[in-house]
């Protein structure tokens, strides 16, 4: 198993007091495993990636453990992680359009950040031009600005460069967001041929896109509030979602062969909750239309059938 | 680039042309009359003056209409010709103005490139030391906030009356002419010290203010997170930002020695020091149109050929802007 984090926490410190951006997230991703990670805007995906490279003020650890690869990642210490950095763990940002400096060509930005991490950039010369060829890039692309690339080149460009050391794990936040339709599809199987080709292991795919997700992932977790609420293999979590929220939200997708000019598409009602003090229990009640009294208590995150988590007190009676 | 070039060059002309003729325009509005001046300054008695103003009238070419005066104006620039002074009569604009340049330089260089670096330094130094932070950089807000003649007067006051380690006005002992012998050099210099240092200090803590901002700024950019995210060492971050910040601060020098022909007008009437500066301020309590038309030609040139070389420069060091000229 490539990845496993316990229970972690990690918060933001605001002068009005600790929001809980992540409170508990437990999950294994095994190896070769691409894990598509969803939820709404705020629901704490972007912090959990963030928190397993670079957690920096004002994120704040609060607890929890995680091993890669059978190794204890330091998170919490800043100069202890800068080692598993790249090298196991890697990130293509959310702002990878603004990733690299734009006063540096961008070949001699890889060379200077190889040899930074004390790895000669002769030796990975090669490598470096395979990736480009692979992603569909020209050679020149080194000796141009940033500025001299298009949106879509430059996200290419820093997926070649966030995985040019074969990290164990990478994690890929966002970065269809800013693309249109067709080159998301192509952007999203390129990260797939990297799995395929081992030049990572695992792959951690964050969008609010499910869709998306459909194409590429083998599990999906679906993130409400800071806490994982559904996890399962993709194929089984879109035939048959078990949280209410996921199904929620996979009802909302727009079908395809459907017509939306006489009923209109669903959406979820209600927003969801302050993470600045959430409320006790589950955190999806006040949205969800099978609400009872026994969602004031937390429900665990527990598996129904063989690799299907999921943390609703209403499931057990169902499948019961 | 030929076309972005000649664009540039076209507008720099235009700017040209309407700075010099607002300069041509401007000591025309004052009231007043610089021939009269002159006369009343030589106490002359009413039949003789009457053919003096005449005859200077004449001679300063203020006896024709307006516009021809301004056609005259920009012919005699073709020739190099500013005219003579009025105040220092009868001698040429130019003579004078090149007599008090050095100063300007002597003083103004040194002072901008010294501040401009240390300040830099500094500045980005600052950036990361909280300790630093808290202690020089407010004051050199205080200083940034003092007004500086005020605080030029202040040190001539300690340091040349009160203590009397230095002169106060001046560039050199008045019992000396110049030369080339170390006895003027050692007076030079200290008559050069005050003056030198009020600069210094302002403009440094100018520069230290404005390279610490950017450099925070930088370093919360996306492209020092990314680096930060892959594990890139401190310094290769902090090289990256320093590099960026300096970008405006270019800028800002190349302005700043632009106006280094201007002299510091506060500075040398603070201190009597003999540049441009106290020259402008001579030719405007004269009327000396010429003069002051002289001096302000000199800014003019000195600032666009700055903006001119920042042009160049920043396409040079910022590959952005070179984007932008293929763009059009």
């Amino acid at each position: 198993m490539a990845l496993k984090t316990d229970d972690l926490r990690v918060y933001y410190q605001t002068l009005k007091g600790d929001v809980k951006a992540l409170d508990g997230a437990s999950f294994t991703l095994e190896d070769g495993e691409i894990m598509g990670l969803a939820g709404e805007s705020g629901c704490g995906k972007s912090t959990l990636a963030k928190s397993l490279i670079l957690l920096k003020p004002p994120m704040k650890y609060v607890e929890g453990r995680v091993r890669l690869d059978g190794e204890e990642l330091p998170i919490w210490d800043d100069e202890k992680m800068n080692s598993f950095r790249y090298k196991n763990v890697s990130i293509i940002p959310q702002y990878a359009m603004n990733a690299m400096n734009p006063t540096r060509k961008i070949g001699k930005m890889v060379k200077e950040l190889l040899k930074s991490r004390g790895i000669s950039p002769g030796e990975k010369r090669d490598e470096l031009e395979h990736r480009l060829d692979l992603v569909d890039l020209t050679r020149d692309v080194l000796s141009m600005y940033p500025i001299e690339l298009s949106g879509g080149m430059k996200q290419r460009m820093v997926m070649v460069i966030s995985s040019l050391l074969d990290p164990s794990l990478l994690m890929a936040d966002e970065i269809t967001s800013a693309l249109d339709v067709s080159t998301q599809k192509a952007v999203s199987e390129m990260l797939v041929e990297f799995r395929d080709k081992d030049f990572i292991k695992s792959l951690i795919f964050i969008t609010h896109d499910i869709s998306i997700l459909y194409q590429i992932a083998d599990s999906i977790t679906v993130m409400y509030a800071g806490k994982l609420v559904e996890r399962a293999p993709t194929e089984e979590i879109t035939g048959r979602p078990l949280h209410p929220y996921t199904k929620l939200l996979i009802s909302s997708l727009p079908k395809i062969g459907a017509k939306y000019t006489e009923e209109k598409l669903e959406g979820i009602p209600g927003k969801p909750p302050e993470l600045l003090e959430p409320p006790e229990g589950c955190r999806f009640k006040n949205r969800c239309p099978k609400k009872e009294e026994e969602c004031d208590e937390e429900p665990p995150f527990r598996e129904v059938s063989p690799g299907h988590k999921v943390a609703c007190w209403k499931v057990k009676k169902d499948v019961s | 680039m030929k076309r972005y070039f000649s664009r540039k060059v076209f507008i720099y002309i235009l700017t040209f042309f309407l700075a010099v003729t607002i300069d041509w325009l401007v000591p025309r509005f004052m009231p007043g009359n610089p021939v009269q001046n002159m006369l009343s300054r030589a106490s002359i008695q009413s039949d003789a003056a009457e053919v003096m103003r005449g005859y200077y009238t004449k001679a300063f070419g203020l006896d024709v209409p307006l516009w021809q005066q301004y056609l005259n104006f920009w012919q005699a620039i073709f020739h190099g010709d500013l005219g003579v002074s009025v105040y220092m009569f009868p001698e040429k604009v130019t003579n004078v103005i090149f007599r008090a340049v050095p100063y300007d330089l002597a003083l103004l260089v040194p002072s901008v490139l010294l501040s401009w670096i240390a300040g830099n330094k500094f500045g980005a130094f600052a950036a990361r030391s909280r300790w630093l932070d808290n202690t020089i950089l407010p004051i050199t807000y205080l200083l940034r906030a003092t007004p500086y003649m005020w605080l030029a007067i202040l040190m001539a006051w300690s340091l040349g009356i009160v203590w009397g380690i230095f002169p106060i006005s001046g560039a050199y002992s008045f019992s000396m002419q110049p030369s080339f012998s170390f006895a003027f050099l050692v007076s030079f210099l200290r008559h050069w010290f005050l003056p030198f240092a009020s600069l210094f200090i302002v403009q440094f803590g100018g520069w230290a203010i404005g390279m610490r901002n950017m450099i925070i700024y930088e370093l919360e950019e996306d492209y020092s997170h990314y680096l930060e995210s892959l594990g890139a060492p401190r310094s290769l971050v902090r090289k990256y930002a320093f590099r960026n910040a300096m970008l405006p601060q270019i800028t800002g020098l190349a302005l700043r020695l632009g106006q280094v022909v201007a002299g510091a007008l506060a500075t040398e009437i603070v201190f009597s020091y003999p540049g441009i500066g106290y020259l402008l301020l001579q030719a405007i309590n004269n009327q000396d149109y010429f003069l002051i038309q002289g001096c302000f030609l000199f800014i003019v040139i000195g600032v666009l050929l700055a903006n001119f070389i920042i042009d160049v420069v920043y396409v040079i060091v910022d590959p952005r802007t070179r984007q932008g000229m293929e763009g059009t």
